[in-house]
């Protein structure tokens, strides 16, 4: 094929989304409409809507598909995730996965935050690297505080379902300190949004 | 399938999408550095001009706004409450400058559409290549007999979040103990549908813990209103509605709530069956346009027509009117809504700088309501455009209102949510 002819054909199929696909908005146009609740790009200035920022794709993924289909408590994420399509919420992970992390300071309790450290590190630590910092299992470090407390009270009451054994690890903690766990393992992750903000985002 | 360079790709692409562009809007051939003037410092404006520069920054924008600072209507009801300062709603546009957006304090005056410049009260002058006019609602004061702007001023509206805000408030904390506020809620179409049913629950909020004994009335043109069963639910729960001992009581259309005239010397409304008389009056006026949307001819009737796949008036080319002044259909007057247009017309601007058709699309809507210290209600909606009838549908299935038999924990959390919904629109729109 000529050099002409090659230039010609990938510009026609450049083309083609406009009329053969003219259905989907682009990712990124679909992720702009998220900002007013999740923030530009996916950073939430608070108090309790999450980053979603940088956020691992298939997290997202899972997310979304979980809500659209109600398996995951929501207050208004199930009404919303079913308005899109599986490529849709493809194209959004991908977006959000791209964007900057940006965290702000939350005010925590420093003997929580030094009780938080221990049961991080010797019940959460395993599958939440690196002080809960965005990965395959979501991003925990300096995310904002009562959302990490909705999440965790859902799982906890059973309007979650645990990822894999994740609900030994909580009870461990929990028999092992309490009523102080949980608040304590939220302070920990409230107080690592320095951590976090060092991670590359994924390109 | 490698032999072609990226480059190339791009400016092939480019050139065809080009030829697209130009027969699609002859005429339009752009400057280096295409201006874009922005008129009003709302949602809508604010938004677009940020998202112009993140878009494309070579695009200069100009922003022009009345006041010197922004103070959201949005979350203001929290004021009457007591739950929240004006001080807490109102923000500089230092963000937007950070930005890159040229901020003019100054009122325009009109669109000189012919010369594509916008014309100010001083005297100045700012040409465009595209324009985005964004002047949210004005009132129509012939509505209700005896009420006018001057009227407003001991009367609030309170309608725009600002010293009337702070009238209303004062009058609500110095009425007698078991004294009566009446809210006439107005006629379809408004900005903030939900608006004035939250109103009577903030203010019921402040009644419950200082003047137990107050009663709040609500006059309605209307017989239906938004989220009328969660209303009705929350307000039960909280203040006693449906018994004989409710705080809040609510007079529809039918019931005869349309009121007709106001006598502001003794505070008494006539509505169409009966009189009413209360220590503190909130009227808000039926509503339109805002008025640089008719100084500019962009209105038919009372609102801006525009074709919805770039929020273009169908009236004049290269205006983009945007948020509660454009007739959007069926999206709300709301700060989302107006949020969520002015990146599908930014984004529609940059397409044809560049020589491309725009993008398809896509809006979304939500809207919370604080009923009580944990008690919050939504609405949420996705759409998409419906070219053939130039209409924004919700995507069927999607959206919709929070549960009637959501827990209380479930309307905790949405008191928590409506404050970061609060957060971000304003971080995104400005920060």
């Amino acid at each position: 094929m000529s050099r002409e002819r090659h230039i010609i054909i990938l510009a026609l199929l450049a083309l083609l989304p406009i009329t053969a696909l003219a259905e989907s908005p682009t990712a990124a146009a679909l992720s702009y409409t998220c900002a007013g609740c999740h923030g530009t790009d996916g950073s939430s200035v608070g108090p309790s809507s999450p980053s979603i920022a940088g956020m691992d794709p298939e997290i997202f993924i899972d997310a979304m598909q979980d809500y659209k289909v109600d398996k995951r408590n929501a207050t208004i994420m199930n009404r919303i995730a079913k308005a899109y399509s599986d490529e849709q919420i493809k194209g959004m992970a991908w977006y959000f996965a791209k964007q900057k992390l940006e965290l702000l300071p939350q005010s925590t309790d420093t003997q929580l935050v030094e009780l938080g450290t221990t049961l991080h590190d010797k019940y959460c630590e395993k599958c939440h690297e690196e002080g809960g910092r965005s990965g395959d299992t979501g991003t925990l470090a300096g995310q904002w505080m009562p959302y990490l407390d909705y999440a965790m009270e859902d799982f906890i009451a059973g309007r979650r379902d645990y990822p894999r054994k994740m609900k030994r690890k909580v009870d461990a903690a929990i028999k092992a300190e309490g009523e102080q766990a949980m608040p304590a393992l939220i302070h920990y992750y409230g107080s690592q949004h320095n951590s976090a903000q060092k991670e590359a985002s994924h390109e | 399938m490698s032999k072609i360079n990226r480059r190339d790709f791009i400016r092939v692409t480019a050139g065809a999408g080009l030829v697209g562009g130009t027969l699609g809007f002859p005429g339009l051939l752009m400057a280096a550095s295409p201006k874009v003037v922005v008129i009003g410092g709302g949602v809508g404006g604010c938004t677009a001009a940020k998202y112009l520069r993140k878009l494309d920054p070579k695009i200069e924008v100009t922003l022009i706004e009345t006041k010197k600072a922004y103070t959201s209507c949005f979350m203001s009801n929290e004021v009457l409450s007591g739950d929240r300062t004006l001080e807490s709603l109102t923000f500089d546009y230092e963000g937007l400058k950070r930005h890159g957006v040229n901020i003019v304090i100054d009122r325009v005056t009109a669109i000189d559409l012919a010369m594509k410049s916008v014309a100010t009260e001083s005297g100045e002058s700012f040409n465009y290549d595209a324009c985005v006019v964004s002047p949210g609602v004005d009132f129509k004061w012939d509505a209700i007999e005896g009420y006018d702007a001057e009227v407003a001023e001991t009367i609030p509206h309170a309608w725009f979040a600002g010293p009337q805000t702070m009238t209303l408030r004062k009058q609500i904390e110095s009425m007698p103990e078991g004294g009566k506020v009446i809210i006439v809620a107005p006629p379809n179409p408004y900005k903030c549908p939900p608006g004035p049913y939250e109103r009577a629950a903030q203010i019921a909020m402040y009644c419950k813990h200082h003047k137990p004994r107050a009663k709040i009335l609500i006059l309605d043109p209307k017989d239906r209103f938004s989220k009328q069963g969660l209303f009705r639910q929350g307000w039960s729960k909280l203040y006693g509605f449906g018994t004989d001992d409710s705080m809040i009581e609510w007079v529809g259309a039918a019931g005869g709530g349309t009121v007709e005239e106001l006598d502001p010397s003794t505070r008494t409304l006539q509505a169409e069956v009966e009189e009413f008389q209360a220590d503190v009056i909130n009227i808000i006026p039926p509503q339109k346009a805002g008025k640089v949307a008719f100084a500019s001819d962009l209105v038919e009737g009372d609102w801006c027509p525009v074709d919805k796949l770039t929020f273009e008036s169908t009236r004049h080319p290269n205006v983009f009117v945007l948020g509660d002044a454009s007739s959007a259909a069926k999206m709300p007057k709301s700060a989302y809504a107006a949020n969520s247009q002015a990146k599908v017309a930014a984004a529609a601007i940059v397409a044809r700088f560049n020589g491309q058709d725009p993008g398809e699309p896509t809006f979304v809507n939500t809207c919370y309501s604080i009923l009580g210290e944990a008690h919050g209600i939504s609405v949420a909606a996705v759409y998409s455009l419906d070219r053939e009838a130039n209409t924004i549908m919700p995507i069927k299935g999607s959206g919709g209102l929070s549960p009637m038999d959501a827990s209380e924990e479930q309307r905790k959390r949405e008191v928590s949510y409506a404050h970061s919904w609060f957060k971000n629109v304003i971080d995104d729109m400005m920060g």
